[in-house]
């Protein structure tokens, strides 16, 4: 290779002009490209966007309102409404209510815990670490967890059957459907609230707290009076996106749930792999879109009580 | 005790170990058991390494070349897609940040999208569009990248702009070429080393997303870590649970890197 | 402007404030050590030295956020040592901006008089009076980060005061302020602590803000005070040179102790602080008074600047020290000009030198 003649490959006008000296002068300003031109930089991103994220998204929530064939028909949005559907819906909107609330008021508990630990320290470093392991990385391997450990024959059932002669499945396989959701959801939303609300809970400036006992106040109105309703909108925005997380989450039910489809994600799999589910095609796609009608009244529901809670923020 | 203690605005030794030991206890729990669980012997009561050893064994290699196959395709699927964000994200970032400032909002809404479209959703419209990608570019594990590409956006978007906003960029590089540096000298010299920890920090938890994807692989009908992770625990399910751990801990490792590369690295003292 | 205080009546003679040996340690370093400080009622005193001297930690100490190890801390002739801060019935106003965020700043005001449960109507009309006496009845309801750093710290101390506190303690209110905007709030808050006759503690690292303010200014060293004195009697007889360097500016000068008087250069001068025993030292001299002469000691100019009402120029002795001095704007001297300085005599503080 000869480096030498590298520059003269990356910078079109280094060759034609003859070199410089540093010192000779303030550099040539490039006329800056004009209109369209300068959008150049800007295309490769926005195609492949378009690509993978606007015509997927696009596709899937519209697919719903055709049928196979092409033809418009309100067929496949309307069985949303079947009960079957709607008590899915119903049980998604459980596990991650449920989830969320539990995951969010135990994330924030270990939030405080850790107040006043160093941020760089290593209980810090291991705690975000384990946090993100499991909030994001979850998936297949919490349901093997599960399994080992309340399953049938895991560990802890084991244990409650030998040493203590409780069944833990005395009312039925409760791990493998919806219940079962529900505790190993908030083996991923616990990690996730001590994540996502850690920064809101470091925010608080010592300051306060002080100013709250030069002025004659009590640990007690310092939570109730300046800490919560100042974390009070980082806290609801938080307790959303676990809401989000959980109903959006499909790994961890597909490995876990062994009959039917309690849920959404399992429902719309179920529509994409028969593709006859209820007798009706593209309902997958009419799945899609309830979801996405979801999560967009979810991200609006916090928007609005952002404007109306917040107005002492930037 | 210090005053942060005594005002009420920490919490006392015992309540911090109280709470982080329940709570750590709970979550220790199903860890420990998928550690105990890959050495059990069948259903009796007592333990072998078997599992374990299994893994290096002379017949390992034939027994689960499709585990392994799953790994090389997951490895590969990180290496693409990081390269989609060193490649797509990264540079547009920049130059929506230095030439575009109006556009930051845009690009911002565009990055946090796929939080609110679910991979389940987005699932059931990327299987006609893979129907064409697979024309055009074949149908090879790496393809898969395209669709990881937008699933970690959030991610990698985050953690570069916080690096972004934290660096004087616009003013680095007016001085730069103020100097006499060309936009790619500008890049290479005064840019890309200030931005250093946004973009590995960006390409480690891209990784991680990558490692841990199930939904779109598994719906498509594509073999990654994963979807052969839930197929091997059918057949061997110690094999599977002790993957499991492996890529568990591969991935701690590589978030506690991301943590220490975020950690300040000149602490001002009072 | 508006001159009814809120508690003029109450408060007209603020608390007597006492720190007796009082010593704070953080693990191995001690932060006081064995301090003493007597505050007079109403008397307004600024605790002035470098960083980790300890000033703030005896402010900290007697507002109760800080605990002390021993020793006795009065206010009314009460020990308040062991009685927690929201006890102590006193004000802060903190270096950092302390107002609570998601209060307007009427509301912020309003704190102290709700955690005393004050009635709602009562509450708002002092704490809206207590905006009014710093100039910010118009802001009522902004929110903190709809105010300058400056309003900000207005609010916080009409927040501090609106209580009728005996003690206002304020941790280097101006320091994260403007130059201008310093100046102004300093002077403010001195005509309200004269109004309302509330004993006053300050706390400072810089050394003209102390002297324009306070009525008596304390310099810290190693948790101990150095030198308690007013302004005046700090910057004309610094007892000690760690004084004479902190508080103005000294020009450190190598000179004789003879028969207990310092000379140096051939002029004799009186000894500030403890005698000594003869022998070589460093005297500690002001600019003003070293003088330009037609003959004396011989210098070149090394830098001259224009500070308004005056002119300041550094020069270079032979054996190449520099020495400040301070002259008539009219003499205008250039680098490299060769001068002649001549000491005017005044008593001067000295430390032993070793050669």
């Amino acid at each position: 290779m000869t480096v030498a003649q590298a520059p003269a490959l990356t910078s079109g006008d280094a060759g034609a002009t003859p070199r410089r000296h540093p010192l000779s002068g303030p550099a040539q300003v490039r006329p800056a490209r004009r209109g369209v031109g300068k959008f150049l930089g800007l295309t490769p991103f926005a195609l492949y966007v378009i690509l993978f994220l606007a015509i997927p998204t696009i596709l899937a929530v519209t697919t719903g309102f055709f049928t196979e064939d092409g033809a418009f028909t309100f067929d496949n949005v309307m069985g949303i409404f079947a009960p079957t559907v709607l008590a899915t819906f119903g049980n998604s909107f459980l596990v991650s209510a449920v989830t969320a609330v539990v995951g969010a008021v135990v994330g924030a508990l270990v939030c405080y815990a850790l107040l006043g630990t160093k941020a760089e320290g290593a209980l810090r470093a291991t705690i975000d670490s384990i946090s993100s392991v499991l909030a994001q990385f979850g998936g297949v391997m919490l349901a093997f967890a599960f399994i080992a450990t309340i399953g049938t024959q895991g560990l802890v059932t084991r244990i409650l059957a030998e040493v203590f002669g409780v069944d833990l499945f005395a009312s039925g396989p409760w791990l493998y459907q919806v219940p079962g959701l529900l505790v190993v959801y908030l083996y991923f939303q616990v990690p996730l609230m001590v994540i996502t609300f850690m920064p809101a809970l470091e925010g608080l400036k010592i300051t306060w707290a002080e100013a709250n006992a030069t002025l004659g106040g009590t640990p007690f109105t310092y939570w109730t009076r300046i800490a919560i309703p100042v974390l009070a909108p980082s806290f609801i925005g938080s307790l959303l996106l676990l809401f989000a997380n959980a109903f959006s989450s499909y790994a961890t039910a597909a490995a876990l749930v062994s009959q039917g489809s309690p849920i959404v994600p399992l429902q719309i799999r179920g529509a994409l792999i028969s593709e006859t589910v209820l007798g009706r095609e593209n309902m997958a796609g009419a799945l899609a879109l309830g979801m996405i009608v979801v999560m967009v009244v979810v991200m609006w529901g916090y928007s609005v009580l952002q404007s109306r809670t917040s107005r002492w923020q930037k | 005790m210090s005053a942060a203690r005594r005002l009420g605005a920490e919490p006392s030794r015992i309540t911090r170990g109280l709470i982080l030991g329940v709570v750590g206890a709970v979550f220790a729990i199903p860890i420990i058991a998928m550690i105990q669980f890959t050495f059990r012997n069948g259903l009796g009561g007592d333990n072998t390494l078997d599992h374990w050893t299994g893994l290096v064994g002379e017949d390992a290699a034939r027994t689960y070349r499709g585990l392994l196959q799953a790994v090389g395709n997951s490895v590969v699927l990180a290496i693409v897609t990081v390269g989609i964000v060193l490649v797509l994200l990264l540079p547009t970032m920049i130059l929506v940040h230095l030439q575009f400032p109006k556009l930051r909002r845009v690009l911002e809404f565009i990055c946090i999208v796929p939080i609110t479209v679910p991979a389940i959703v987005l699932v059931v419209g990327l299987a006609p569009v893979y129907g064409i990608v697979v024309r055009v570019f074949g149908s090879g594990a790496w393809t898969l990248a395209f669709a990881y590409g937008i699933t970690v956006l959030p991610y990698a978007y985050r953690a570069i702009q916080s690096n972004l906003d934290a660096v004087p960029v616009v003013t680095l590089s007016e001085a730069a070429r103020s100097l006499g540096a060309g936009w790619p000298t500008v890049l290479r010299l005064v840019l890309l080393p200030n931005l250093r920890r946004g973009v590995l920090a960006a390409s480690f938890i891209s990784v991680a997303v990558v490692l841990g994807e199930f939904t779109i692989a598994s719906l498509l009908n594509r073999n990654n870590l994963q979807t052969a992770l839930l197929q091997v625990s059918q057949s061997d399910p110690y094999a599977a649970v002790i993957f499991a751990l492996l890529a568990l801990t591969v991935v701690f490792g590589l978030l506690l890197l991301i943590g220490r590369l975020g950690a300040p690295r000149n602490r001002r003292t009072e | 402007m508006t001159s009814i205080a809120p508690g003029t009546t109450a408060t007209a003679t603020g608390a007597a404030v006492e720190l007796e040996a009082v010593v704070k340690s953080f693990g191995t370093h001690r932060a006081l050590n064995a301090i003493d400080l007597t505050i007079k009622p109403g008397e307004f005193v600024a605790l002035l030295g470098p960083s980790g001297c300890g000033k703030t930690t005896a402010l900290r100490a007697l507002s109760g956020l800080e605990l002390v190890d021993s020793g006795r801390i009065v206010i009314d002739g009460v020990d308040v040592a062991a009685v927690p801060t929201n006890k102590r019935d006193i004000g802060m106003v903190f270096q950092s901006y302390s107002l609570f965020p998601h209060m307007t700043a009427i509301e912020n005001v309003e704190f102290g008089l709700r955690m005393r449960k004050v009635a709602a109507g009562e509450r708002r009309g002092r704490a809206a009076e207590a905006l009014d006496m710093v100039g910010l009845a118009a802001f009522a309801e902004r929110f903190s980060h709809q105010l300058s750093g400056g309003q900000q710290q207005r609010v916080a101390l009409a927040r501090a005061l609106v209580t009728r506190p005996r003690v206002l303690l304020l941790d280097e209110p101006l320091s994260a302020l403007d130059a201008k905007v310093r100046v102004q709030l300093r002077d403010e808050i001195r005509r309200i602590q004269t109004e309302l006759g509330i004993t006053t503690v300050f706390v400072t690292h810089d050394q003209e803000e102390a002297l324009a303010v306070a009525d008596r200014v304390a310099v810290m060293r190693d948790g101990a005070i150095e030198q308690i004195g007013t302004p005046e009697e700090l910057y004309a007889t610094p007892r000690t040179p760690f004084v004479a360097d902190f508080v103005g500016l000294s020009n450190r000068i190598p000179a004789d102790l003879i028969d207990g008087r310092v000379v140096a250069h051939g002029v004799g001068m009186e000894l500030l602080g403890e005698p000594m025993d003869d022998g070589p030292v460093t005297a500690y001299i002001r600019p003003e008074d070293v003088a330009l002469a037609s003959e004396g000691i011989r210098a070149t100019v090394v830098t001259s600047s224009f500070l308004g009402s005056l002119r300041r120029t550094q020069v270079a002795l032979s054996d190449e020290s520099l020495v400040s001095i301070q002259h008539d704007v009219d003499v205008r001297p250039q680098l490299g000009d060769v001068v002649f300085l001549r000491l005017k005599g005044a008593a001067v503080s000295a430390v032993r030198r070793t050669t």
